[in-house]
């Protein structure tokens, strides 16, 4: 298939996945800070950190309140990965593929799409911020469940699903690491209700409160990173999103588990082999964060080699196949 | 079907004759629409137009905000023309396509008709889309002219005239296929009633007659068709047309040209092309030769196009004879090359580059329809009598400053048929655009898109200024429900 069709179809699945994680970020932060101590309720900052937007915030705004982080993460067209921008981006990268996705995917992308443009226009004030946030993840699970059920699963859809693991894999390791960034008012404060508050919030940034609770019951640091980060059963969490990556990445070529045939194959097998092996201890002994920022690298390394083996064809290595 | 107060106006109408009889043909949908009840049809006017916007039928404005959609409106109320009438339109269509082939050929090599005096040398020189590169050029099949889209009108008198050749890129024929899909569905019954000819398998001929331009030695030839991207107006057309053929819709950066030989780049390398259906102006296809400053094109197409491994449909070059005011030669072309005489006629037409249509169009700018020659989809045209005295003012200075590029018609009364306007029937002035492919043989779909243009006595039918659509039936017979078919 066309390199560019390939591409679009990739970054499609992937915005849209994109736009669901920032809305579910800020409908658990929101539903945290009202937990929050008198005092401490302003926690805006860190969700933007953790974006890795922190820079060009600043050139818009000069406070990281909730209005101006809400408004940057939402509707801000300046922010490449605003939700808005994200679904402009997929909606364009869609009608670029439209003889390649199924009508209703089309449809689905398109008022998704114009959804959010209508609440912009609107003035971007949001009311009920949980009820417009569940709106856009059911947006977005509809997408991809049309994706599963309407697509033929082939060479296009493995791209598509490709790229929504992966970015899964980056936005669920991200969400662990606002934890990293939250501010205690002190040390003591480690191991409170008000810590658990903090821990149950990243659950519920990822969709794993409830699964969470019927595994392991009590909240416990270890055990949710075990979860978040170790399990291969739980959609979002990171082993089963690299799991499910490198096996469409295989599917493509349709390489043996345990090969590789390219540069995607080789730096994608080896990052799951070490997550396959991990355990809590071992993350634990390199650092939390340390371990979330070169899993982060890592994941772009992948990045980088999918679109070199497959999007990027260099003319000159062709040129002499031909 | 409330057609007891439906006013001919004194216009030619396509559904009833003078007397207000209905026309051969179309008695079988006249008895279908007046047994539906006001709130069906408007019920169904709904759910056509629902349907259209479902499917994600649009086209894109230029000038509005970028990349904005709008639907083709449609309307309900079919434009039938019966089969023996069609015949004459078909023959008549097929000859003009081949004399102007044989024009195009005959420009880009001997130029017989230049010397015999037939067309103006100067004229055809001038013209903006004669391309000096193609001087010598051999297309496959010496077919130039692949696919066509040919504007017909018909007059106060009944009679179909041509109004332009289309020769580029005609767009469109995705709303023919479209609409005739939602008209079945909205209308069974009437369709049963009628019979009318099928266009359905128009993607499969197209298909067929571009793999037939494949280089030889090809079992599987790989066509694919060519878009500017999501931005140009018809994507939604060039995305339907590969997906209904079944092959690739490709973009300039898709492409690249290696050893003269075109390639597309895929996922596991790149892959050969061997016909490119373009819908690409000359102009952009290859910066190499055309604009260097092409955005859109492909280094190093031309070439390979030269050394006959890649066919382009239209050929390069086609443009010469879509010139406005070459136009005017065609009927002269059909003399000259097939020594027969035009089935269908021109529409009368001044060249402002001759002195004397000039001296008459400058006077008569109240009464006529004046045209760049190089301009299409209703851009760069003035109708004097719908215009302002400042338009006019400005259009006549503008064609006094340079009267090669402009021509003048005169404003002519096209003809109606009944449409479906705020809940009752109102007559609409239409035209006609056949699709014509120049393969082995030459192939005319049975109807074609009739444009209409919606606002009350409005002649411009493009959809870029307020027009819409019809489903156009050519029907063999008109069988009447319980009644006498004779």
């Amino acid at each position: 298939m066309l390199s560019r069709v390939a591409e679009s179809i990739h970054w499609m699945a992937r915005y849209v996945e994109r736009a669901e994680n920032v809305a579910r970020i800020m409908d658990a932060n929101y539903h945290m800070i009202l937990d929050l101590p008198a005092g401490f309720g302003g926690q805006w900052e860190p969700l933007i950190v953790t974006t890795g937007d922190e820079e060009l915030f600043k050139q818009f705004y000069d406070e990281f309140n909730r209005e101006n982080v809400v408004h940057f993460l939402t509707f801000d067209d300046r922010n490449p990965n605003s939700i808005f921008s994200c679904l402009r981006q997929a909606r364009e990268n869609a009608r670029s593929v439209r003889e390649w996705i199924s009508s209703e995917m089309w449809q689905q992308i398109n008022t998704f799409y114009l959804m959010l443009k209508d609440a912009a226009r609107q003035g971007g004030g949001i009311e009920l911020p949980h009820d417009f946030f569940v709106e856009i993840m059911m947006a977005s699970h509809l997408f991809t469940g049309l994706a599963e059920n309407t697509m033929t699963h082939d060479e296009a859809w493995r791209f598509g699903r490709l790229g929504y693991m992966l970015e899964r894999a980056d936005k669920t390791a991200r969400i662990i690491d606002v934890k990293y960034f939250i501010l205690l008012p002190s040390l003591d404060y480690i191991g409170t209700p008000f810590d658990h508050i903090l821990w149950g919030s990243i659950l519920r940034s990822a969709s794993a409160f409830e699964m969470y609770r019927k595994r392991y019951g009590q909240i416990a640091p270890d055990e949710i990173i075990d979860f978040l980060v170790l399990n291969a059963e739980f959609p979002r969490a990171i082993h089963y999103c690299l799991i499910m990556a490198e096996f469409s990445l295989r599917t493509i070529s349709g390489t043996m588990r345990g090969r590789f045939s390219n540069r995607a194959e080789k730096t994608l097998g080896r990052l799951l082999a070490d997550i396959d092996y991990i355990s809590v201890e071992d993350i634990k002994t390199m650092g939390l964060h340390e371990f979330i920022d070169g899993l982060q690298t890592r994941l772009n390394d992948v990045s980088d080699a999918v679109f070199d083996t497959f999007f990027s064809i260099p003319e000159l290595r062709t040129a002499e196949q031909s | 079907m409330l057609i007891h107060d439906y006013a001919l106006d004194g216009f030619y109408d396509e559904m009833f004759d003078d007397h207000g009889n209905p026309r051969p043909g179309t008695e079988a949908v006249i008895e279908r629409f007046k047994q539906l009840p006001l709130e069906e049809l408007q019920r169904r006017q709904q759910a056509a137009e629902k349907s259209l916007l479902q499917m994600g039928i649009t086209f894109s404005v230029y000038g509005d905000e970028q990349g904005a959609e709008r639907i083709f409106p449609f309307d309900i109320v079919p434009r039938i023309i019966h089969q023996s009438e069609w015949a004459t339109i078909e023959q008549g269509l097929k000859q003009r396509v081949l004399a102007l082939n044989h024009f195009i050929d005959d420009v880009y090599h001997e130029k017989n008709i230049l010397r015999d005096c037939v067309v103006p040398e100067e004229l055809v020189l001038s013209a903006s889309g004669y391309r000096p590169e193609c001087v010598g050029l051999n297309p496959p099949g010496g077919v130039w002219c692949h696919i066509t889209g040919t504007d017909l009108i018909r007059g106060a008198d009944g009679q179909f005239y041509v109004l332009e050749d289309n020769l580029r890129c005609p767009s469109g024929v995705s709303y023919v296929l479209e609409n005739r899909v939602v008209m079945k569905r909205s209308f069974p019954k009437a369709f049963d009633a009628a019979r009318v000819m099928p266009v359905a398998d128009y993607p499969n001929r197209l298909l067929e007659m571009l793999e037939n331009l494949a280089p030889p030695r090809r079992d599987k030839p790989v066509v694919a068709v060519w878009t500017p991207g999501i931005y140009n107006s018809a994507y939604f057309e060039h995305s339907f047309l590969a997906q209904q053929m079944g092959v690739e819709l490709v973009e300039g950066r898709d492409l690249v040209v290696v050893d003269d030989r075109v390639m597309m780049r895929t996922t596991t390398g790149l892959k050969p092309v061997d016909v490119l259906y373009r819908r690409i102006d000359d102009d952009f296809i290859d910066p190499e030769e055309f604009r260097d400053d092409s955005m859109l094109g492909v280094p190093g197409v031309m070439r390979a196009y030269r050394a006959g491994r890649i066919a382009l449909a239209n050929a390069p070059g086609t443009g010469v004879a879509d010139d406005k005011a070459i136009y005017a030669y065609v009927p002269d072309m059909i003399r000259y090359y097939l020594d027969q005489a035009p089935i269908l006629n021109n529409v009368e037409t001044f060249l402002c580059w001759r002195e004397q249509d000039l001296k008459h169009v400058l006077a008569n700018l109240d009464k006529l329809v004046v045209k760049k020659v190089g301009e299409s989809g209703g851009y760069g045209m003035l109708v004097g009598p719908h215009a302002t005295q400042e338009e006019r003012d400005d259009f006549g200075l503008q064609v006094r400053s340079n009267p090669r590029n402009y021509i003048a018609q005169p404003t002519l009364a096209l003809s109606r048929v009944p449409t479906f306007i705020d809940n009752h029937f109102e007559g609409r002035h239409v035209d006609l655009r056949p699709y014509i492919l120049f393969g082995e043989d030459i192939y005319v779909m049975p109807g074609g898109l009739t444009r209409v243009a919606l606002k009350k006595g409005s002649l411009v039918v493009n959809s870029s200024q307020g027009g819409g659509s019809k489903d156009t039936w050519v029907v063999e017979t008109s069988v009447l429900e319980g009644g006498d078919s004779c």
